[in-house]
């Protein structure tokens, strides 16, 4: 992929464009960011970014909510909206020749929407399914559990889903000044990329998006997590026949330069897996903890998990204990990995397999105009989009030492919380 | 440039033994991308062995006669490549993708774990540990039990759809592995075997990689295709309650049979259905269940249909308390979509969904892959996507109510329900 055609630039209002052709299907994916997410809500007001995302799709007086919906979906559109701790975005992906009604709709909800009480009213029983659905997940519990205790101070400490009092109480007054405060020009980035010749739609964009007014600058909540000085444990009991442990340790942010030793790391023992929401994973057989806590039969099956943040967050492991085994167990043959990734540097052969792997993955979500669409515009969240173009490069220059080095910096227990789920029907 | 797959690019071609390749070609991906289907389903087990195909197809990649656990899983992986084996009722086989400059290894690796598996003992007990394991947390998982409860109860607990080919407790914990080979040795070979390779491959090479790994290849033992199943009369409505203590959300499936892939009114069902639980939010499921009554997070409906009957399901997820409140809207939803005429405008944007939304699915490698591997297995012309829009848009709103009629009546339903209470 010729690295040369991205167009960036940014609008006097302080929105940042970030424009990409390709040609190769006659589709377009056009995204919006938002630089909110959980990490900026206070007590008593968590879960509000992802439920002002749910708002945004009922409807401004210029596009009602099922007249939208009809005409995304009349042309074989999809769209949809993902909220997480950093970040807001939306996106739709269109036949190329429709792509502009996804530029009217985003244009007209950064400022338009509309919050009636009876849809807030309604979209409350929603939300709070939504959080009962997650709460039938043992999983789900347990890194909630987990991410609050490894977080005290930092408001990556909550659930992106928000405390279900605050669910229950927060008002139409909450949501909207939350929308109101973030949903401005100087605070979004968007992104389109697809069949498309960008001289005319960067200028459609300025005439749509060019007009919405500069506001003040919501900023980031940043209040530092201080460093951790010891394990923190949590034990979880619920129903269910099956156990799962949980390891979170403090990493680096996406910007360190510490991260991509780190992604490294992570492929080594858990296996390559892609950031991109999308999918494109491949399977971790060959990988350092399979080998340790599956075809060893302590567990049925595990996943690593280190996400690209803004501020440190977490790499985290988490197993499905098998019925044969034990919680302890599992934990055992877990340190024991840990401790040789921090004593010994990693072979060449599992640097440089790494390294392939990442470039296939590349290679694979480059297909589509929506993975695209999704990492120029994360990268941009992070950092700019040249992040996700250098992505291969930075990889390719990771050293074994640097990676052994970012093992005994990350992997320590005192950098660690450890979560046990104990089944009532074990 | 950007016409979607016909009879212009795709090269179907037949082997001497059996095997027929569909190919297409995409010189704007470095990727390819392939998707085996052998008739190695779960319909030759019975009810007795559920879950032996499955195991069979999973125990395939844990070693072979030339290669071990690790050896072939380095293979793949140490690349960035993946490969998969899994088996559905009618069939089973592997799926897979790689870079371009890999794809003989992905295939000459694809070849050896369908051909030559040994079934090494000790990966069978590990996998078996996994299965149970796995087994248990369906067990507890609310939406799996639904759906399990729902088939079952539809089809009849031994009929090949109605059974989970996941297996049971019970019957995965008694494959042995004698069963397991027997199983391989009788049921994988190349008679009826479809591979589809796309990607950035030209389809000359596509072919003669076939015939590399997999010309050779016979089975004198396979059986003829199974016959397709049958269905039976509903005289009444069926409720099944499974109770999981502890959940925080009730999960619903209401159906019925569905269509057979190859029946007239397939396409009208796949109308209806969009008009009922997909089209914009949801369809009208969406619009009644979770916008206007906020009763749910999901609710939304599918329509299936393969050789046998299909299944039509109205499915959700809902607080406990508004469980009922959540059926009785599903069952008015269904009355009105069985009797009375859909809106023009209804019709006009479901139309237009299905037809729209094709240059997406077709986007990428797998989206191509899958739409020709589903043209072969059910004799679909190669120029079915251009003959499309004439088949949907020629439907007509007393059409879309004669297929929901044929199929979908109120009073005679399958229900599963699984949560707390």
């Amino acid at each position: 992929m010729p690295r040369n055609t991205v167009i960036k630039t940014r609008l006097r209002n302080g929105l940042t464009v970030v424009l990409k052709s390709v040609h190769t299907a006659p589709v377009a994916s056009f995204w919006v960011w938002y630089r909110v997410g959980s990490r900026h809500e206070r007590t008593g007001r968590t879960g509000s970014s992802h439920w002002v995302e749910h708002m945004q799709f009922k409807g401004t007086a210029a596009f009602p909510a099922d007249s939208v919906e009809r005409a995304v979906s009349r042309v074989g559109g999809m769209w949809n909206a993902m909220t997480w701790i950093d970040w807001t975005a939306y996106f739709e992906t269109m036949p190329a020749d429709q792509i502009d009604l996804a530029l009217q709709l985003e244009a007209d909800r950064m400022v338009n929407s509309r919050y009636t009480k009876k849809d807030v009213q309604s979209e409350r029983t929603v939300i709070i399914s939504e959080r009962q659905g997650s709460e039938n997940q043992p999983t789900f519990l347990l890194s909630e559990e987990v991410q609050a205790a490894a977080f005290r101070v930092h408001p990556y400490h909550h659930e992106v889903l928000g405390d279900q009092v605050d669910i229950e109480t927060m008002t139409r007054a909450d949501l909207y000044a939350h929308y109101r405060a973030h949903y401005v020009p100087n605070n979004a980035i968007v992104v389109a990329v697809g069949d498309f010749k960008t001289t005319p739609m960067l200028k459609r964009i300025r005439a749509l998006f060019g007009a919405v007014p500069k506001r003040d600058d919501p900023g980031l909540f940043v209040r530092p997590e201080p460093n951790q000085r010891g394990e923190r444990r949590v034990h979880l009991e619920g129903e269910g026949q099956t156990a799962y442990l949980q390891a979170a340790y403090h990493a680096p942010a996406a910007t360190d330069p510490d991260f991509f030793p780190m992604i490294v790391l992570d492929s080594i023992l858990a296996g390559a897996s892609s950031f991109n929401l999308f999918g494109g994973g491949i399977s971790n057989k060959t990988s350092r903890l399979y080998r340790a806590l599956v075809l060893t039969e302590l567990a049925a099956g595990f996943s690593g998990n280190l996400a690209a943040t803004v501020d440190p967050y977490l790499y985290s492991i988490t197993c499905a204990v098998r019925a044969d085994s034990a919680l302890q167990k599992v934990e055992a043959a877990l340190d024991e990995e840990m401790d040789r990734a921090m004593a010994t540097p990693p072979a060449e052969e599992e640097l440089a397999k790494a390294k392939k792997q990442a470039r296939a993955m590349f290679a694979y979500s480059a297909e589509s105009v929506s993975n695209l669409g999704f990492w120029y515009g994360f990268a941009e969240i992070l950092d700019e989009y040249t992040w996700f173009t250098t992505y291969l490069d930075r990889l390719d220059a990771v050293t074994a030492a640097d990676v052994q080095r970012v093992a005994q910096l990350v992997l320590t227990a005192a950098n660690r919380t450890v979560g046990h789920y104990i089944p009532n029907d074990g | 440039m950007h016409s979607l797959p016909g009879p212009h690019d795709i090269t179907r071609h037949t082997l001497p033994n059996g095997i027929t390749v569909l190919a297409r070609e995409n010189p704007n991906s470095p990727a390819v991308v392939v998707d085996a289907s052998i008739h190695a389903g779960s319909i030759y087990e019975g009810r007795s062995h559920a879950g032996l195909a499955n195991f069979t197809a999973a125990m395939l990649m844990r070693g072979t006669r030339d290669a071990s656990f690790d050896q072939i899983h380095e293979r793949i992986e140490s690349v960035g490549a993946s490969l998969g084996s899994s088996c559905g009722v009618h069939t089973g086989g592997f799926g897979g993708k790689a870079l371009a400059e890999d794809l003989d290894m992905l295939l000459a690796t694809a070849a050896d774990i369908v051909r030559n598996p040994t079934f090494p003992a000790d990966h069978i007990e590990r996998l078996r540990g996994e299965t149970l394991t796995g087994l248990a947390m369906r067990a507890h998982n609310t939406r799996a039990m639904a759906a399990l409860t729902f088939y079952e109860a539809l089809f009849g607990g031994d009929h090949p759809y109605g059974y989970s080919n996941d297996g049971y407790p019970d019957t995965v914990a008694a494959i042995t592995r004698t069963e397991l080979k027997q199983y391989q040795r009788k049921h994988y070979g190349p008679a009826e075997m479809i591979v589809v390779i796309v990607g950035s491959v030209s389809t000359q090479a596509a072919v003669k990689l076939v015939e590399k790994h997999f010309g050779d290849w016979s089975n004198a033992r396979q059986p003829a295709r199974a016959p397709a199943p049958t269905g039976r009369a509903l005289n009444g409505s069926e409720n099944r309650r499974v109770q999981i203590p502890g959940k925080t959300q009730t999960d619903i499936v209401l159906g019925f049979f569905g269509p057979r892939r190859s029946d007239p009114d397939f396409q009208a069902v796949r109308v209806a259905n969009s008009i009922l639980g997909v089209f914009g939010m949801y369809g009208r499921l969406g619009q009644n269940v979770r916008k206007k009554r906020g009763m749910a997070y999901y609710s939304f409906s599918r329509a299936d249909g393969s050789f046998g009957p299909g299944t039509w399901r109205l499915i959700a997820g809902v607080n406990p308390a508004k469980v009922d409140a959540a059926i009785a809207t599903m069952l008015a939803e269904i009355d009105r979509l069985a009797t009375r005429l859909v809106t023009p405008t209804e019709l006009a944007d479901s139309k237009s969904l299905i037809l729209g939304r094709l240059p997406l699915q077709l986007e990428t490698n797998e989206g191509v892959a899958g739409t020709l591997a589903a043209i072969e297995l059910h004799s679909l012309e190669l120029d079915y996507l251009q003959r499309l829009p004439d088949q949907i848009n020629s439907l007509t709103r007393a059409d879309i109510r004669g297929a929901a009629a044929r199929l979908l009546d109120s009073k005679k339903h399958v229900l599963a329900v699984a949560g707390p209470e």
